[in-house]
């Protein structure tokens, strides 16, 4: 991997509904490992911005150009669709807010996780379970469940095992929408947990859409935050957090309940 | 003459038909969308089936309609009769002197032939569509040749049953492209897929036709250490004594007594009128009056 070069970067990115802005002027650098969290209250744009990176909505204007193993920088919004699609299945992955929008509900565990597995050509019924398997260890899920499906599993498991189904391929970026969103706090902290160890130890480049400041805290490098659609604040996330400039930052930053 | 016109079809409808087959033909195992018309037969009754025979039919065809491997049962009968009546073209029971042949879950034993069009009755074209219900999703799926969904249900079966439990509509790729549901057919039947015949798929209530042109490559997907077995009860013929036959398992009694005989009743009468006799079969023959 190049250092020289950023993995993803992002220039001037807008789209509308209509007359109204879903996210506009979003411009940044996101490098190799960096982990990037975006914050802003619900209708910022935060959202709408990472389905455009993902690829799953167009924009209206700007670059987004990704970094491909085969021929560098790239811009995803002028790929052809069988060349997107076939990022997102090995270089991205896509951690929802629900996990059912990430799982397969009717395929047992074993079997989601060694869907993309599949989906990139394995074809050894011992290798894929034997990888599968591995997984669920690494994110904690007793290896007696592999069989069991997810509806059998409580919020936090399905929210582990969608980890597991996005990882399993080694991807370079990981884009997480809430990925603690409707989880118990005793829960999230077992998940952020979970998360911080994985990204260390892949070395993965993350962007984290979020509207809880915790979860920026522990896992972001950096901080984007976002209102109206608009980019108002961004830095390292310590300084965003302790030393907030803008009014809006301050005024999230002292939203924050205290314990 | 009867007042309808030659196989109950209008000719126009047959042309729109033909042209959907001669697609399919082109790309094939390529689902061809048709604008399926109503039939005077309900849907899952082989409606597909019957417009795709209705579309190959010339006055000089010789029809042969099977219902799983058997001529004399209510489906096979009423599409027989249905043809005699509108088209008037003649019938048989026996594969060998039929030109088209139209099927409900399964294949001839008897080799077919370069002569010969074997039409499919099928309820359900899409192979992925009880793991993806988005029709929109399966089409891209099949344009973008992104097939590994179909393997997760070959995974599911391993790990719920050990091995590949599906024993019928066993997706096959052909020709290395698209991935087919070869209608319900048993999997004992896969292998013959590869066949001098040309094979039309008729699915009435999907509008969709597709086909198998002669010789075309067929492979049924499968796990490197789990291979595809084309699996069939471990008996012989009870009234034939074939080994090399798909059987149907019949209950004889309520005290566990069962028999099992080929499903291709063609089949399993010319071989007893050779003199092949089986365990159960009758001392002699009855001669019909």
């Amino acid at each position: 991997m190049t250092q020289d070069n950023p993995l993803l970067s992002v220039r001037d990115i807008e789209k509308r509904y209509g007359a109204r802005i879903g996210c506009t002027d979003v411009s940044f650098d996101l490098w190799p490992g960096e982990v990037m969290g975006i914050v802003g209250e619900s209708g910022s744009g935060k959202s709408t911005l990472l389905n455009c990176l993902a690829g799953h909505i167009a924009p209206d204007g700007g670059r987004i150009l990704f970094d491909t193993r085969a021929e560098g920088l790239k811009d995803t919004a002028q790929m052809s669709e069988p060349e997107r699609r076939m990022l997102s299945r090995t270089d991205w992955a896509f951690v929802h807010q629900n996990a059912r929008d990430g799982l397969r509900m009717s395929v047992s565990a074993g079997g989601n996780v060694g869907e993309r597995l599949m989906a990139v050509g394995a074809r050894h019924y011992g290798d894929i379970r034997d990888q599968a398997t591995d997984w669920l260890g690494r994110v904690e899920i007793a290896a007696d469940r592999i069989d069991d499906r997810p509806t059998a599993f409580s919020g936090g498991m399905q929210q582990r095992l969608q980890i597991a189904r996005n990882l399993v391929t080694g991807p370079r970026l990981v884009f997480m929408d809430e990925p603690t969103g409707g989880l118990d706090v005793s829960v999230q902290a077992r998940l952020l947990d979970l998360l911080r160890g994985l990204v260390r130890e892949m070395g993965l480049s993350a962007i984290i859409v979020t509207h809880d400041l915790a979860v920026v805290r522990l896992l972001a490098d950096r901080l984007m935050v976002m209102k109206s659609g608009r980019v108002v604040e961004t830095g390292l996330t310590d300084q965003v957090l302790d030393d907030p400039q803008h009014a809006y930052t301050q005024l999230l930053v002292s939203s924050v309940l205290q314990v | 003459m009867s007042d309808y016109n030659f196989a109950y079809l209008d000719e126009q409808t047959k042309r729109m038909i033909r042209r959907a087959i001669l697609k399919g033909v082109a790309v094939p195992g390529y689902q061809v969308p048709f604008a399926s018309r109503e039939m005077p037969m309900p849907y899952g009754w082989g409606t597909g089936g019957v417009q795709v025979s209705a579309a190959c039919l010339t006055p000089e065809d010789t029809l042969k309609v099977i219902d799983q491997g058997a001529d004399d049962t209510t489906n096979a009968v009423s599409i027989r009769k249905f043809f005699e009546k509108t088209a008037e073209v003649a019938t048989t029971e026996h594969t060998g002197e039929a030109t088209v042949i139209q099927t409900r879950h399964r294949i001839p034993e008897e080799p077919l032939t370069e002569d010969q069009i074997l039409v499919y009755q099928v309820p359900i074209p899409e192979p992925l569509r009880f793991l993806e219900p988005r029709e929109t999703e399966t089409r891209k799926m099949h344009a973008l040749e992104e097939y590994g969904l179909m393997h997760v249900k070959l995974y599911e079966d391993i790990s719920r049953h050990g091995e590949i439990a599906t024993s019928y509509a066993y997706p096959v790729k052909v020709e290395g492209r698209y991935v087919m549901d070869p209608s319900p057919i048993p999997k004992f039947d896969n292998p013959k897929l590869e066949m001098a015949a040309i094979q039309l798929f008729g699915a009435g209530r999907e509008q969709r036709i597709y086909a198998i042109p002669p010789y075309t490559q067929v492979v049924s997907l499968d796990f490197e250490d789990y291979p595809f077995v084309a699996s069939k009860a471990n008996h012989a013929c009870a009234l034939c004594g074939a080994g090399d036959t798909y059987l149907d398992e019949v209950i004889v009694d309520d005290e566990g007594g069962r028999m099992y005989v080929c499903s291709d009743t063609d089949y399993c009468s010319g071989r007893q009128d050779k003199g092949h006799r089986g365990e159960m079969a009758a001392p002699y023959m009855e001669v019909a009056e």
